[in-house]
């Protein structure tokens, strides 16, 4: 795809809808973040240092997101290993 | 029961002092006792939207240093009997303004006044945390624009936990979004987020929708706050904003493009 038929790709997209479509996905990221209890990005970065004794992993490799399930939480480690 | 509100935004310049300065005397006209307080230390501009800046006598911060008593500090609006401003500070001192002293104000204000506004600072600081700690509702000022949107949401998330309503576990102080600077014409274009995109994004009850002005550069070069321009659009959104917020259900205007004439139509001339 060359320039041109880059611009032309994005001008059957009016300007307000990509507006739209850009505040809906960082505004949701943001509200789990607010939402989310204050030890989460210190829990983050002891876990790291701890998978770090073992692989050598950066820190985007790693995330841990806290699910509200009504009741209780639920905590998801997702660590991505890199090839051996 | 004295009810505070405040008019708050995050992001700066979108529209919150003519807001104030006009629900405020939207308020004082229809025949409550209303007192409009500048929360913007050091950047006082709302006595000069209001027409009361050769009468600050006494601020805000005089009479929390107690300096100056209420009575002395408060500046009673020329036209209307029920309507008085509390200008803010001139000091460049970020502390001037604290929680207790603020909490002792609000308090004083509410025995005297059915409706207290607070015209927050911009930003998430200290000045509109104050600002928006002690109130009852919320104008959220927001314009059709992506920054703008965000830092909405963002307020939105610290009034419903960093106010003292949500602190002390009492009922979550309610929210209204106004929607301001709007342009029909962009939005038919798809230039501009049109009302409900805004509206679906934010998720809370929409006062009004304010449009793009010229009467509001007019208003404020003479110190008039625009609801008083009955002829203007943008005076006309304010007071049926006014009305919403008194209870009263009106339909919302200027969404759209002004209808063009028939001999426009003939020719097709396109503004
Ligand atoms: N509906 C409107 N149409 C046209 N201009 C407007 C409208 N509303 C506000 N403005 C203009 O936008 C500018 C900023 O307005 P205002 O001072 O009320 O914003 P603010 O949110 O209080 O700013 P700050 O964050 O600095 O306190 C002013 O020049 C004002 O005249
Ligand atoms: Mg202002």
């Amino acid at each position: 795809m060359n320039l041109f038929d880059f611009f032309r790709e994005r001008k059957k997209q009016s300007s307000a809808s990509i507006a739209k479509e850009r505040l809906q996905i960082i505004v949701a990221h943001e509200r789990g973040q607010r939402s989310a209890p204050d030890y989460l990005p210190d829990l983050q970065k002891e876990l790291i240092e701890v998978i770090r004794k073992y692989v050598n992993i950066d820190n985007d490799q790693v995330q841990v997101v806290l699910e509200d399930q009504g009741n209780c939480s639920i905590l998801e480690l997702n660590v991505t290993l890199p090839d051996r | 029961m004295a009810k505070i509100l405040v008019v708050t935004s995050g992001k700066g310049g979108v529209g919150k002092t003519t807001t104030s300065a006009a629900i405020g005397t939207g308020l004082a006209l229809r025949g409550h006792k209303t007192v409009v307080v500048d929360f913007d230390v050091g950047l006082r501009n709302l006595d000069l939207i209001m027409g009361c800046e050769r009468r600050v006598v006494y601020d805000f911060v005089n009479v929390i240093q107690g300096d100056a008593t209420l009575g002395q500090a408060l500046i009673k609006d020329k036209r209307l009997e029920n309507l008085y401003v509390l200008a803010a500070s001139q000091t460049r001192d970020k502390d001037a303004l604290s929680a207790e002293g603020v909490g002792r104000v609000m308090d004083e204000l509410r025995e005297s006044f059915e409706y207290i506004i607070c015209d927050s600072p911009a930003g998430i600081e200290k000045g509109a945390h104050l600002a928006m700690y002690f109130a009852d509702e919320a104008v959220v000022v927001t314009n059709p624009e992506v920054s703008s949107v965000r830092d909405s949401d963002r307020m939105l998330g610290l009034l419903a936990s960093k106010s003292r309503r949500a602190e002390n576990g009492e009922e979550p102080i309610k929210e209204h979004l106004l929607l301001t600077r709007y342009s029909p014409d962009r939005v038919n274009k798809g230039e501009m987020l049109g009302v409900e995109d805004v509206e679906e994004i934010l998720a809370i009850r929409l006062l009004g929708v304010i449009p793009e002005s010229q009467s509001v550069l007019k208003a404020s070069n003479q110190g008039i706050p625009v609801i008083l321009d009955e002829q203007s659009d943008a005076g006309q959104a304010y007071s049926d904003a006014v009305e919403r917020l008194l209870g009263k259900e009106t339909p919302h205007r200027f969404l759209d493009v002004h209808k063009k004439g028939f001999l426009q139509r003939l020719f097709g001339g396109r503004e």
